[in-house]
């Protein structure tokens, strides 16, 4: 796979895949071979960050396997509306156990493959970030610290969305949950709480740790495809909107994505071996607000008071991620 | 082969010679040392061909084997206690989904107060969840139950629990009769999963059912658990016949024939019941009893053919449905509706505390006699329950129950000898 970055001048971004370009700069987005892992007809809502980061996360994980590939799902919304019963979006064997299981589900998929000798075939693990960062960590950690052979891929929409939008340890602060509400003197939810799942994987110095959005799906599908080129543990940690739980427009996912990466509230980076290798500089820097207004989950920072204060932290919280991962290139700083 | 063995390294082996391909383990009391002997055995590389993974909890053990199984590979773990209610989750979804692993369970109390000694409360809180459940009367048994728990477990894709009285027996050192190498693989064939994940041919599974085929999905485990009605008796005779000794079926009755009282018990108590039993006849009383080995299926006609024509019926139980009195004895009541015979429930070894010959002759008599009550936990202490209700009734501020009665009995040395 072709991995350059390819400006796009039309839209000003990095997105491609248009057939209209050269064959040599096209994305393997836009080849007809493409696989399509996630099928259409799924019941994801519009815009849905989560079946967009799904399907070119697989997509690009059966490629780098040559379609051998078994998948194992925690309970949440991609496995609701990827599998109503008769039809299946899925085009590779899958399985969904319970909600806090699936990297040990992976564990034994992994196991059973190499015991039986069916080596070639690999295996991802997928959840959202309830099923990752809260109920599904015991058994993420258990699987990162033994090294086991799988990639677990945490599409992150910051909160439960598919119960109704409740707080997750992946929620940013001030968000607006159905259990962080948006009243009293401090709405939404509370600062100084939650998890870097990213950081505490590389703290098992597991192979490799990468996050990415759904802003930049040729840097997500390297990334798979890096991941998929490895052995052992392996996470990769992607920022997917959920217009509905984020309270944004359906034909904002892409953007909203977008600013969170270029404010720095989301560093996109590689580690491998618990060293941080590589990351994504921004190329520019927008303020958080840009990224705030845009989201209903925020509001009550604009209205019926603009609150300052609140936002200075959420800015303080980007700033400090583009110093400390290194977002913005020296001359920028 | 004959050995003097301890009980978990018997199960160790007898799991051994059936080929599991990939083990979970996580240590619990009193289930530990047969994980510990699983994981030697892989590392010495006499168990080959395995993958052994320790994990990180029962939850993820539990879930390590319904991966491995669901990707076709026979998968085995064994657990107690506290680790079955902490993959309770799991166990549900093993059984729902249809996946042959067998678990072994070391029978074990519940907590709080903490307890590590036997009873049976922890398999009879996962009666209902669609597991198989044998339960082993001693260590022999335990070993062939094992080996016929997977054939059982494959043939009709259905996981399958061996339960194995904690200490009593895991931790029993007698003698076993291991089968060979050959012996084994002649009666477990290899493993043929009716559902796999293999790319070669996709299918999703665990998708989520609707109110329009939930009860049919649901019907069909109860369905399947019927089938093992019939098949665990037909594996019992084919045991037999190749392994040259009788184990499992769906119970085992003793003195039943002529008997007026029946005792009905699971697992090791049937020992000590039998050498009651024996006492009492050679005083003239016409007792009996049945050792109920499949729990789960439930085996209502065959019991009933067993012990209706007895003027009573005793349930020994390790387990306490708190607020009702004995879980085994609602079904053994179940089994004998409209027969009219009385079914005296005797709840008894919570905790490990020893059931002794003595007090179940006591009660057995009582009970011959029809003087013993409907409800008995055998060996109460009345004294020591009676001052701390009377403490309840005084005091707002009581303190904690159990660790009042502890005071009350003054350190564990003081019962000794």
């Amino acid at each position: 796979m072709r991995t350059s970055h390819v400006k796009f001048y039309q839209t000003g971004t990095f997105t491609v895949g248009n057939r209209l370009l050269s064959e040599a700069e096209r994305s393997v987005q836009s080849t007809l071979e493409r696989t399509n892992a996630l099928n259409s007809g799924h019941r994801a809502c519009q815009g849905c960050g989560e079946a967009l980061g799904a399907r070119y996360a697989i997509d690009a994980a059966m490629r780098a396997t040559d379609n051998q590939l078994i998948a194992a799902n925690a309970t949440g919304c991609l496995e609701v509306f990827s599998t109503p019963y008769p039809q299946t979006s899925w085009q590779i064997p899958w399985i969904h156990s319970l909600f806090g299981n699936t990297a040990a589900v992976a564990t034994g998929v992994a196991a059973a493959l190499r015991v039986k000798g069916r080596t070639q075939t690999r295996v991802v693990a997928q959840g959202g970030d309830g099923g990752t960062t809260d109920i599904g960590f015991g058994c993420l950690s258990g699987m990162f610290e033994r090294n086991d052979d799988v990639l677990y891929i945490c599409y992150d929409n910051e909160a439960y969305m598919n119960t109704g939008v409740q707080r997750s340890s992946a929620t940013p602060p001030a968000a607006r949950t159905a259990t962080s509400q948006a009243v009293g003197s401090e709405p939404g939810n509370v600062f100084g709480q939650g998890k870097n799942v990213p950081l505490i994987a590389m703290a098992h110095e597991i192979p490799y740790v990468a996050t990415a959005s759904v802003a930049d799906v040729r840097d997500l599908e390297t990334k798979v495809t890096k991941a998929m080129s490895m052995h052992g543990a392996r996470y990769i940690h992607i920022l997917v909107p959920c217009p509905l739980g984020w309270g944004a427009a359906p034909h904002d996912t892409v953007n909203l994505a977008r600013l969170a990466t270029e404010s720095g509230l989301f560093p996109v980076f590689e580690a491998e071996h618990g060293e941080i290798t590589d990351r994504r500089t921004i190329r520019r820097k927008v303020p958080v607000e840009d990224y705030l207004r845009r989201q209903k989950r925020f509001a009550h920072l604009f209205k019926p008071e603009l609150r300052t204060d609140v936002i200075a932290q959420l800015q303080a919280m980007a700033d400090r991620n583009i110093r400390r991962f290194g977002l913005l290139d020296k001359e920028e700083l | 082969m004959l050995k003097q063995i301890e009980g978990s390294r018997a199960v160790a082996e007898a799991v051994a010679l059936c080929r599991p391909e990939v083990i979970c383990a996580y240590p619990i009391t009193p289930q530990t040392h047969i994980v510990e002997n699983l994981g030697q055995l892989v590392k010495t590389g006499e168990l080959s061909n395995c993958e052994f993974i320790n994990v990180e909890s029962e939850f993820a053990a539990l879930s390590v084997a319904i991966g491995a199984s669901a990707t076709g590979a026979r998968a085995y773990t064994a657990t107690a206690s506290q680790g079955l209610l902490f993959m309770a989750e799991a166990v549900y979804n093993a059984s729902g989904l249809g996946l042959p692993i067998v678990m072994t369970i070391g029978n074990r109390a519940i907590g709080a107060p903490i307890n590590i000694w036997n009873d049976q409360q922890d398999s009879m809180s996962m009666r209902d969840a669609g597991w198989i459940q044998l339960y082993a009367e001693t260590n022999q048994e335990a070993v062939d139950l094992h080996i016929q728990a997977v054939r059982l477990a494959e043939e009709l894709s259905v996981p399958v629990m061996v339960c194995v009285d904690g200490f009593i027996l895991t931790h029993a050192y007698e003698r076993v009769d291991l089968p060979s190498q050959e012996q084994v693989d002649a009666f477990v064939p290899a493993y043929e999963p009716r559902q796999v994940l293999d790319p070669a041919e996709p299918v999703t599974i665990g998708a989520m059912v609707g109110p329009e085929a939930f009860t049919e999905v649901r019907y069909l485990a109860h369905y399947r658990q019927m089938q093992a009605l019939w098949l665990i008796p037909e594996l019992a005779e084919e045991f037999e016949q190749h392994f040259g000794r009788a184990a499992g079926g769906l119970l085992r009755p003793y003195h039943t024939e002529a008997a007026e009282t029946l005792v009905v018990a699971l697992g090791s108590v049937n020992g000590t019941i039998k050498d009651v039993v024996d006492q009492l006849n050679d005083e003239g009383v016409a007792i009996g009893c049945v050792s109920i080995t499949s729990f789960r299926p439930f085996p209502a006609r065959k019991l009933r053919e067993t012990i209706g024509h007895a003027r009573r019926v005793v349930v020994i139980e390790k387990s306490l449905a708190v607020g009702i009195g004995g879980i085994v004895s609602t079904d053994v009541r179940m089994a004998l509706a409209g027969a009219g015979i009385p079914v005296f429930t005797v709840i008894a070894g919570l905790g490990g505390r020893a059931i002794t010959q003595a007090s179940l002759h006591d009660v057995l008599t009582k009970a011959h006699h029809d003087a013993l009550q409907r409800l008995t936990f055998l060996d109460l202490r009345h004294d020591v329950i009676h001052r701390e209700i009377e403490r309840l009734e005084t005091q707002r501020r009581s303190g904690p129950v159990a660790e009042n009665i502890l005071r009350e009995l003054g350190s564990v040395a003081d019962h000794i000898g």
